[in-house]
């Protein structure tokens, strides 16, 4: 065993407790505390990525997740009640067939998957590698996710400018950014 | 309204210039360590929206007017698409930084490239998140003192 063995523990219980808010969340009627748990689901998710290496993943998603996207539900909350409504247990019998229907599926694929951490996986052999291995000399930074996320792939990164920017777009179409109020008054 | 939230707006005032210096820092340190302008952009706009949340979305309309916000949203792609037209004029292919500079062995091309397609992402990430909030915000009303 050696000493990378231990971290898959620091793995598991991130998802144990990712798991238990997850239940928490289906109990809960509370929107406000629904939100609060969401936003500290993405705090423990960033944790695991830390855990898995994934440093930029980890960041994003602890910027974003946890805090962009608690602060917005919040507002999102605000402008509807702070309960849920009780659902029948006909709507709860069919979410609960979806559920594991897809979850057997994923279960099913699980054998395809590579071995964690497998070397020989497909993402840590093919155009992966290359990656790491000629940015030093072709791109000369030594972040590897930046170099791939702005150099190698800078035409995918900019379909995920204009995503982000179509978001922005179709809120601001749909709802408006608040400033057009004082001409309506 | 001045009363209430003394500690808030204190403490407020002290971590917003840390945390839109810590955005920046995200953002040109990202060829070094983990971050970017997607990050960053959304630092950025957190400050905006803790000012706002704190001394309200009025004070916070004049700091980040909506109309930056809906310039920005749209500059930001444009920027990243011009580095790409930039580099065809130089004669590249689209988006290789490369022909910027002819110091290749230092990539000092594609840094050129690299900071201005990440200035592009943090204009539009950092636009369209003050964006939503304000979108969002602007429908709620105000938080009453019981609610804090």
């Amino acid at each position: 065993m050696s000493a990378s063995d231990i971290t898959q523990y620091f793995d598991y219980i991130f998802m144990a407790m990712l798991l238990c808010i997850g239940i928490a969340v289906i109990r809960l009627r509370n929107l406000f505390a629904v939100v609060m748990l969401t936003g500290a689901y993405s705090l423990i998710s960033a944790a695991w990525f830390v855990s898995l290496d994934a440093v930029d993943v980890g960041f994003t998603e602890a910027a974003v997740g946890a805090g962009i996207s608690t602060v917005l539900l919040l507002g999102a909350m605000l402008l509807t009640s702070r309960e849920a409504d009780k659902t029948s247990l006909g709507r709860h019998a069919a979410a609960a067939v979806v559920t594991i229907a897809a979850g057997v599926a994923l279960f099913y694929a699980l054998g395809d998957m590579p071995v964690y951490g497998d070397a020989a996986s497909p993402a840590n052999t093919g155009v992966g590698m290359d990656y790491v291995d000629l940015t030093a000399e072709q791109v000369v930074i030594p972040n590897v996710v930046t170099a791939v996320l702005a150099s190698y792939r800078g035409f995918d990164t900019m379909g995920e400018v204009f995503v982000v920017f179509a978001a922005g777009l179709g809120v601001a179409l749909l709802i408006g950014l608040g400033d057009s109020k004082r001409e309506e008054d | 309204m001045m009363s209430p939230h003394v500690i808030l707006r204190v403490v407020a005032k002290v971590l917003i210039p840390l945390i839109i210096v810590y955005g920046f820092y995200v953002h040109f340190h990202g060829e070094y360590s983990p971050g970017g302008g997607f990050q960053a952009g959304v630092v950025l706009a957190s400050a905006i929206i803790l000012y706002a949340l704190i001394f309200g979305l009025d004070e916070a309309r004049k700091v980040f007017p909506p109309y930056w916000a809906r310039v920005g949203m749209a500059l930001g792609g444009f920027i990243y698409a011009s580095v790409g037209f930039v580099s065809l004029i130089m004669g590249g292919k689209f988006l290789e930084y490369t022909v910027f500079h002819p110091d290749v062995a230092h990539g000092t091309g594609q840094h050129i490239g690299i900071i201005a397609v990440e200035v592009g992402v943090l204009t539009t990430v950092t636009c369209v998140m003050i964006a939503i909030f304000y979108a969002f915000a602007g429908r709620t009303p105000e938080i009453s003192d019981e609610d804090w």
